[in-house]
């Protein structure tokens, strides 16, 4: 009993430290007060001024852009990516996985400076040397979430379905795609996280005057944010929250079938 | 041929990791070792001698140390719990942990700040309790702080992976051959979690060596992390070299500390971290 009071506890404070600085910025969204300490009432006025701030807009606009962008063509190239090296022999698989985590495990700062040194050599820094790095970083995570479910395949129903007529493509979205779908998405989903949250690689491979809504977060820090960024933050949050939510629900299927195996 | 035919479906990936992977890499260690009019030099590498940032790499290995520490030891009871409640959908839990990163993180570390400030919330539910207030804002420590909040996600998630993973039946049998509950954790749970344990340290030890936002954040400025060096170097300094060179050095301390936990253990896949 005092074993399981101490564990229940004990998630309770770890949920709260994940949670409550969330919390922290959902009450001051609805802040009366462009003062960050002091309660000035219950308003939805940021709600309303989000939507006519055209500085927030252009950078939420640009951030679900480069999010959605990057993620898909990460997810496309991943997966073709992730079905070339699940052919491979072993020497080739080891040198592709070596190169895959290299993005993933160096520190983003040093992958963000390589790659502004390389943009800038070659092109002029804007919107499209984001994209650029954004997809650099996210393919790894759809690499690295589609290619177990890949090894589980067997070669054997594949061939099979060639052997029988089947063309590359038909054979593929009948035998492949449905055991890698899950894969695909929480690929593109992770994808979509990191792009979403990601500021140090965007920080340096971004143009003057192009801001993503994290890189406006960094140089608004100083001269204090704007309540309306807790608003879009809060919406933002709470899209997220169902979008997982549902997806979560949808997903409970797959769950239950990798358990078995 | 068939698996010729699929092999090069990884084509257009190998071209971009030649492009975007070891070209910018190449682009590094060429700035890196040269002056500005293009001669070679070593002075940016060996710069890391010069005591400001000799001093702020200490730190940042200090406090990226302890940020590891810490949560590693929060996760492992933590994820043992999670495991324990057998919860039947484990992307749950992985919702759960994932969910806070889709608020923005510097967001997130503000809120933290305005919650540790010294007439923050925290303070005044202390004081009310008759607490002395903490006042551990621009410190090293408020750092730690921040750095724990952020990456812990990375830590909890592929311990927890690798307990799910662990088989009922080879606990009970450990049991039935009279195994008490320590020798079952330290001979049984702890060997079978360790390839979680070590992709739990790679993943916080190396962004907590590398981040510059949070010591800019809760550190207020007093807190030189060898990040903020070189961010400096590049976006405030201009010299590009020097940052690369710093850079460089930066890179082959995370190289050796993977290398270090590589050579730790003897399963060479690794848990993956979703």
């Amino acid at each position: 009993m005092v074993k399981k009071g101490i564990q229940r506890f004990y998630l309770i404070v770890i949920f709260l430290f994940l949670y409550l600085p969330i919390a922290v910025l959902v009450v001051l969204s609805f802040n009366n007060s462009k003062s960050r300490v002091n309660w000035g009432g219950f308003t939805f006025d940021w709600y309303i001024s989000l939507f006519q701030s055209r500085s927030i807009m252009n950078a939420f606009y640009t951030t679900i852009f480069i999010t959605l962008t990057s993620a898909a063509i990460a997810t496309v190239l991943g997966t073709l990516a992730a079905i070339g090296i699940s052919a491979m022999r072993r020497r080739g698989k080891a040198v592709m996985l070596g190169a895959t985590n290299i993005p993933l495990l160096n520190a983003d700062i040093v992958t963000g400076i390589s790659l502004m040194l390389l943009f800038v050599k070659f092109t002029r820094l804007g919107m499209s040397t984001v994209l650029l790095a954004h997809i650099t970083f996210n393919i790894p995570y759809v690499i690295l979430n589609v290619l177990p479910k890949l090894n589980g395949l067997s070669q054997n129903t594949y061939e099979a379905a060639l052997d029988l007529g089947a063309t590359p493509l038909y054979a593929f979205y009948k035998i492949v795609w449905p055991d890698i779908r899950p894969g695909v998405f929480s690929g593109f989903l992770m994808a979509m996280t990191m792009s979403l949250d990601d500021f140090s690689i965007t920080y340096f491979t971004k143009g003057a005057g192009i801001h993503t809504l994290s890189t406006m977060i960094y140089t608004e820090l100083r001269k204090g944010i704007k309540p309306e960024m807790y608003a879009l933050s809060t919406i933002l949050f709470l899209i997220a929250l169902i979008l997982l939510l549902i997806m979560n629900y949808r997903s409970r299927e797959d769950t239950v079938t990798e358990r078995r195996s | 041929m068939r698996k010729l035919k699929r092999q090069l479906c990884a084509g257009p990936y190998i071209v971009w990791i030649i492009g975007f992977t070891v070209l910018p890499i190449l682009m590094i260690l060429y700035y890196a070792f040269t002056t500005p009019d293009n001669r070679f030099t070593m002075e940016n590498i060996l710069s890391i001698a010069e005591p400001i940032h000799f001093k702020a790499l200490l730190l940042s290995l200090r406090l990226a140390l302890e940020c590891t520490v810490l949560c590693l030891l929060l996760s492992y009871p933590l994820a043992m719990i999670l495991n324990g409640l057998k919860i039947k959908k484990q992307s749950f839990i992985v919702f759960i942990f994932v969910l806070p990163m889709w608020m923005n993180f510097m967001l997130r570390i503000l809120a933290w700040q305005m919650l540790l400030s010294n007439n923050g919330i925290i303070n005044s539910i202390l004081q009310t309790f008759g607490f002395s207030g903490i006042s551990i804002l621009n410190t090293p420590a408020a750092v730690v702080f921040g750095m724990v909040y952020d990456f812990l996600p990375f830590m909890i998630l592929p311990i927890y992976n690798s307990l799910v993973r662990i088989r009922t039946e080879v606990i009970e049998a450990a049991r039935d051959l009279g195994a008490n509950d320590i020798i079952v954790f330290f001979r049984i749970i702890l060997p079978l979690t360790m390839s979680g344990v070590i992709s739990g340290i790679i993943m916080v030890f190396v962004p907590a060596l590398t981040s510059f936002v949070i010591s800019d954040l809760l550190g207020g400025g007093k807190v030189l992390l060898i990040g903020n060096v070189i961010e400096q170097s590049f976006m405030q300094g201009m010299n590009w070299n020097l940052g690369s060179g710093l850079s460089i050095v930066l890179m082959v301390f995370v190289i050796a500390s993977m290398a270090f936990m590589n050579s730790h253990t003897k399963e060479t896949e690794g848990t993956a971290v979703w």
